[in-house]
């Protein structure tokens, strides 16, 4: 066993509004430069859509992840080395500014430059890469809040293996429905992105797991933006280099949570440690399709139990960071309550981000100007407890995101999440909890405390609660290769050498 | 003036190369890039890219390959039938280059995003590489049999620069196009370090040795605890 420890973040899709503010203070924090304007480390998508870039999911076309073979070993999906060094020329899987967007901005100076005329001035859009006139064809967003669905939402490979019947009843105008994906960098266990660069790179982080790009060694063979199957990976035009999102780990390190976590209004994301066996990692990622998502979730280790504790320090974690991985709201949610899982796990990088997959309303039919539940009336006490097939978002969408297709996780998960839910609204309506209740909370496989546990972390969390960040002792890091000393009381800000595009 | 180009230019161009590279790489290996454009524009820069780099890459190869072993090439050459087939190559070699870079040179002119990030030195560069290029071609025309004739004219020359004992005695009575086939490479090599040529000497062949995946850890991992086992703590820091 040899552990080693992973910040993780945590999305609870329920709360997610939609409102983009992770990604305005990610663009404000990080990548408000000429080369990253297309890039959106963080960016909020409304399901089901193509996403950004468009169709990324679509791994026939990008080549993203990794893919198990006949005989149960793991492959690039991209490439194996020797055709990797072939394709330095060109690499054909790779998106093009179009796939994504073309950035722009608009000429505001004209506003107050215009002659005296009839007409008011306008502020033409022109383009952020040659500075011309464009026309907006389509942007980080296009698709928000399902505009356009007819070509976006209609187009999401997520839909496959969906009864026709349900797709078609997901695009009329009284049953349509949509959920928000927030996604940064998925800090992967297995990333492909770090398999792919010929120059070494890119590298995970062994202390908290945060896999980052060393520019000074990039030299733009950009095999990373296609190998990666969240397409988290971006190639700055400008400069000529390969930039992620770096989970702020200059923030993290000076206690402070990312700045998309940290200005989340809807406080959908948590942050915290999780404990992993590094020797399960390869058995998680190789793991036969029906065993994958189990076998990620078993690499994730106990940080209660004695072993690991024991391990941990063998291997050099200090002891906060245990403590912190004991309090994780990670640890709770993906392990202790088994709400939380990975996205897109089919594509074998294990994914150390996780969601709590949504509810969403019961469908719902109109008849003669009233609108009725397709539940009997009996039912509808327990709302979809026991017909989540009736669910407006089908349950088969959302395994196709979060469980490889696995309808019976997704079920799981909902229906602890419905529990809690009727288990409180019992409480605080009624007044008392009837034995129908505490049946359903056990078919649910959760009890009260656990419940009370579930409702607090979700709705009436602390920001000490939501963001557990370990103690980093930036410290001891430095003494290995700086005396700490001899730098006392310098200021380490700013660029020794601004990062120039190589003529 | 022979004197200037065909022994003060080529040490001069191998010591700017050699010298600056090394200090570009150690004070700004940022700068150290292939600078792909390919995210702006692909359609042409296949077309362009693959042909022009593969072509090159294979004629260096054999350039290199005169130098080194010019006996293997004149025995290679005792058949006329085999003279033919590697000048042939050679040219088909050269044509699909000269196509690569003529597609390489009008994307960068015509592309407006292509255009937006090229700088003066991408001009300088390309217009380097198309003199050498179409002055390799005009001398496999013009004077034929070059693979044949090379190893006693070209490679002595080479050969004698490198053993610093330089003879431009050799390559001073050639034509004009001879001359400028390898003032234009000394060119090159002035260039070389001072624009994206660098990315040359970056070719990762490291990678195919390297393990798939790469973790940095900066605390060393003083033990390794192996749960049941007899001896459970096995240290390895």
């Amino acid at each position: 066993m040899r552990v080693r420890a992973q910040m993780s973040m945590l999305f609870h899709l329920d709360k997610c509004i939609g409102c983009h503010t992770c990604s305005v203070a990610c663009k404000n924090t990080w990548t408000d430069r000429e080369g990253a304007e297309y890039m959106w480390w963080n960016n909020v998508e409304t399901r089901p859509g193509t996403g950004y870039p468009t169709g990324w999911e679509d791994q026939d076309h990008y080549q993203g992840g990794w893919r198990r073979d006949e005989k149960g070993r793991l492959r690039l999906t991209l490439h194996s080395k020797a055709q990797g060094l072939g394709r330095l020329f060109f690499n054909p899987a790779m998106p093009e500014l179009d796939d994504y967007y073309e950035p722009f901005t608009f000429q505001y100076g004209d506003l107050f430059s215009a002659p005296p005329s009839d007409q008011q001035p306008t502020a033409r859009p022109i383009s952020m890469v040659t500075g011309d006139e464009m026309e907006i064809a389509s942007g980080p967003n296009w698709d928000d809040d399902l505009g356009g669905s007819d070509v976006y939402a209609r187009n999401d490979p997520s839909l496959e293996g969906l009864h026709p019947e349900v797709q078609e009843q997901m695009q009329e105008i009284e049953r349509v429905v949509f959920n928000y994906l927030p996604r940064i960098c998925n800090h992967c266990l297995n990333p492909s992105c770090v398999a792919a660069c010929p120059s070494g790179a890119i590298y995970k982080r062994a202390e908290d797991g945060i896999v980052l790009v060393n520019e000074n060694k990039c030299r733009a063979w950009r095999m990373c933006v296609a190998a990666c199957p969240y397409k988290k990976v971006y190639y700055n035009w400008s400069t000529g280099k390969s930039e992620k999102c770096i989970l702020c780990f200059p923030r993290m390190e000076t206690g402070q949570a990312p700045a998309c976590a940290h200005s989340c209004v809807g406080r959908i994301r948590y942050m915290g440690v999780l404990l992993y066996d590094q020797d399960r990692i390869t058995d998680a990622a190789a793991a036969p399709d029906d065993e994958l998502l189990t076998a990620q979730l078993d690499a994730i280790l106990d940080p209660w139990d004695p072993e690991v504790v024991l391990a941990a320090e063998c291997a050099g974690i200090d002891s906060g960071w245990v403590d912190a991985a004991r309090r994780s709201p990670a640890w709770k949610f993906v392990k202790e309550w088994g709400l939380a899982l990975p996205l897109h796990p089919e594509f074998r990088t294990v994914a150390m981000m996780f969601y709590i997959p949504p509810l969403s309303p019961v469908v719902s039919t109109i008849e003669r100007g009233l609108t009725r539940l397709d539940l009997s009336s009996g039912d509808v006490d327990f709302e979809l407890f026991d017909a989540l097939e009736k669910a407006r978002l089908p349950v088969e969408y959302l395994a196709n995101l979060f469980s490889n297709g696995d309808v019976e996780v997704i079920k799981k998960v909902l229906r602890k999440m419905l529990a809690v839910r009727i288990y409180k609204r019992r409480q605080s309506v009624d007044g008392t909890i009837d034995d129908a209740t505490l049946a359903l909370l056990d078919s649910a496989d959760t009890n009260p405390e656990e419940v009370e546990d579930i409702y607090r972390l979700t709705t009436l969390p602390s920001i000490e609660e939501r963001f557990v960040l370990p103690p980093y002792h930036r410290e001891t890091s430095i003494e290995q290769l700086d005396d700490p000393l001899s730098h006392k009381g310098e200021v380490g800000a700013g660029f020794l050498q601004p990062p120039r595009r190589g003529a | 003036m022979s004197l200037l180009l065909f022994v003060v230019l080529p040490y001069v161009a191998t010591a700017l190369a050699l010298v600056v590279s090394i200090i570009r790489w150690r004070r700004d290996p940022f700068s150290v890039s292939a600078v792909s454009s390919q995210l702006l524009e692909g359609r042409k820069l296949f077309w362009g890219s693959v042909s022009f780099h593969w072509g090159i890459t294979i004629i260096l190869i054999g350039h290199l390959a005169a130098l080194v072993i010019p006996g293997g090439v004149e025995l290679w050459n005792g058949s006329p039938a085999r003279l033919y087939l590697l000048e042939a190559t050679g040219l088909a070699l050269a044509a699909w280059t000269l196509f690569g870079l003529g597609v390489l040179i009008y994307r960068r002119l015509t592309s407006a995003r292509v255009r937006a990030i090229t700088t003066p030195m991408d001009l300088v560069v390309l217009a380097v590489i198309l003199v050498q290029v179409v002055t390799g071609i005009w001398i496999a025309v013009g004077y034929r049999w070059g693979s044949f004739w090379g190893t006693s004219v070209f490679v002595p020359y080479i050969r004698s620069l490198l053993v610093l004992q330089p003879r431009p005695e050799l390559v001073e009575p050639l034509p004009f196009v001879l001359q400028a086939h390898v003032v234009s490479f000394f060119v090159f090599l002035v260039i070389f370090p001072f624009s994206r040529l660098v990315h040359i000497v970056t070719v990762p062949l490291g990678y195919l040795t390297r393990p798939w995946q790469k973790v940095v850890r900066l605390n060393r991992e003083p033990y390794v605890y192996h749960p049941g086992s007899d001896e459970p703590l096995e240290r390895i820091g």
